[in-house]
């Protein structure tokens, strides 16, 4: 699996560290509630399709990077820098 | 139909004419008591324990596939109750103690082999750790010995003990570990659960559950609808899925983790070896070949296939700790599906539909777990009861954050456990 860095061009995945779900982005207010904060640590819509995730390229320019992948394929379809996602 | 070794010696003499398939191939009936959906390791584990422990036998397992083709054929084959922490110290210590029973309960030869299992540690800190661990085990009622390197070297002298990185300073000892051949246990299962009554439903898909006024009334398959009292999910590896048809998100993220067996050996590795600074655990199968493995690709997917960086780092802490295996060629290397969950513990609960139950979370230790799971869950599904020694499995452990069992402190990413 090869990874486009927006910053850094096509690279190998073993330059990239992997967080999880992109729902690590919306981090609810301090006071939103246990629901909130249950959604956004440890419930996950984990689909067997096109997901969105997050990755660092760790082992290049060190940026945030948001994926649009797909888990069953592999394939990857969409990469962005997180700032340009959160924006 | 019962084995015994007089049957086999009766049957060689007579052609092998006298076998018969082991379970039936029945069709669906229109209601059941309790459906089961998943015919894995603990989906039939639960339906024999439900039938031999608590006399309920109409039921029904439904497998999308067929039996033994999930994840519970695509394992390594170990088991062990080494763990730490209270909620899974009783849970897999009284799993161990169904395996030594489970081939005269079963009459089934599932090849349980208590060859035994070595932790390495490599610094004064991590033998310290092992002590700790190794006491515990013993509190629960198990066994564990602390070896030195001499000790060490005299049971496994192919080691690389004088490696650069990571010389061996001796290893935590658990000889009631082992291994058992994975294909056998679904099988003895579906065949006990089979005799008693159970019907196993293969090419059986589950597209819907049922639910009306917050209580569960069936589900639909790819074989018909199907009416029940009660329906239990057991489908690690797709329980997001399947939990989302009863409007459920599940704390769970899959993975792949993948796994490597080499041409077949005369015998040369005697227990099962864990490098865990490598990432990397071994053990031989009776057939010879060498079967390891490493840890997760590390991002979340459904293909039951790995990624070749993952296979490369695997290959190469396995020579960096035995190099006499760099002879031997590989045959071939498959991925299973692992349900992670935020602690690395797994989840045997009700849900908040009534009638409806969840095994889950099995993370890359599900195999071990195959007779405790069932057991424990047969009960719940029973008695509507925790079973003693599954009273922390809760789901609801990490909304409310009270009893998160986080066996090794690495926090909520589901892939890091």
């Amino acid at each position: 699996m090869r990874i486009t860095c927006p910053i850094c061009g096509e690279r190998d995945r073993r330059e990239f560290y992997y967080k999880g779900h992109a729902v690590s982005l919306d981090r609810p207010a301090p006071d939103a509630g246990e629901e909130a904060w249950d959604n956004y640590v440890y419930l996950r819509e984990n689909p067997a399709g096109e997901t969105r995730d997050l990755w660092q390229h760790e082992g290049g320019c060190g940026a945030w990077i948001e994926v649009t992948r797909n888990t069953v394929t592999h394939e990857i379809t969409a990469t962005r820098l997180v700032s340009e996602a959160k924006s | 139909m019962r084995f015994s070794g007089l049957r086999v010696l009766k049957e060689g003499l007579t052609g092998n004419k006298g076998w018969k398939p082991h379970w039936r191939d029945p069709e669906p009936k229109a209601e059941y008591d309790i459906v089961i959906i998943g015919g894995g390791g603990h989906g039939l584990a639960t339906a024999y324990y439900l039938a031999k422990e608590h006399g309920l036998t109409n039921i029904a397992v439904l497998e999308k596939g067929y039996i033994g083709g999930g994840n519970v054929g695509r394992n390594t084959t170990i088991i062990r109750a080494n763990y730490f922490l209270q909620g899974n110290s009783e849970f897999y210590s009284h799993s161990l103690k169904l395996w030594e029973g489970l081939e005269e309960d079963l009459n089934y030869n599932v090849m349980h082999s208590q060859r035994g299992i070595i932790n390495l540690f490599h610094s004064d800190g991590q033998r310290d750790a092992r002590a700790r661990q190794g006491n515990m085990m013993l509190s629960q009622g198990d066994d564990a010995i602390l070896l030195g390197r001499d000790e060490l070297r005299g049971m496994l002298p192919y080691l690389d003990f004088d490696n650069g990185r990571f010389p061996i300073y001796g290893g935590l000892y658990h000889p009631r570990g082992g291994t058992a051949r994975h294909d056998a246990v679904a099988w003895g299962f579906a065949r006990g659960a089979d005799q008693r009554g159970v019907d196993l439903l293969q090419n059986c898909e589950v597209t819907g559950i049922d639910i009306e006024s917050g209580k569960v009334k069936g589900v639909q398959t790819s074989r018909g609808p199907i009416r029940a009292k009660k329906v239990a999910m057991v489908v690690a590896g797709r329980s997001s899925q399947v939990a989302a048809m009863a409007g459920m998100t599940l704390p769970i993220e899959s993975h792949v983790l993948q796994a490597f067996v080499t041409e077949g050996l005369k015998p040369v590795i005697d227990n099962v070896v864990t490098f865990g600074m490598g990432h990397f655990y071994i053990s031989q199968s009776d057939k010879g070949g060498l079967v390891f493995g490493g840890d997760l690709d590390y991002y979340a997917s459904y293909a039951a296939r790995g990624n070749l960086p993952t296979a490369e780092h695997v290959m190469e802490a396995g020579m960096a700790l035995m190099p006499m295996i760099g002879k031997a060629k590989m045959l071939r290397s498959w991925g299973g599906i692992m349900d992670m969950s935020p602690d690395g513990s797994p989840i045997i609960d009700r849900t908040h539909i009534d009638g409806l139950y969840l095994n889950c979370g099995w993370n890359y230790g599900g195999f071990k777990a195959v007779p405790g799971s069932g057991n424990v869950f047969a009960h719940l599904i029973a008695t509507d009861r925790y079973h003693e020694n599954a009273t922390r499995y809760q789901l609801d452990r990490f909304r409310t954050g009270r009893g998160i069992i986080d066996e090794e402190s690495k926090g909520s990413q589901h892939n890091l456990h």
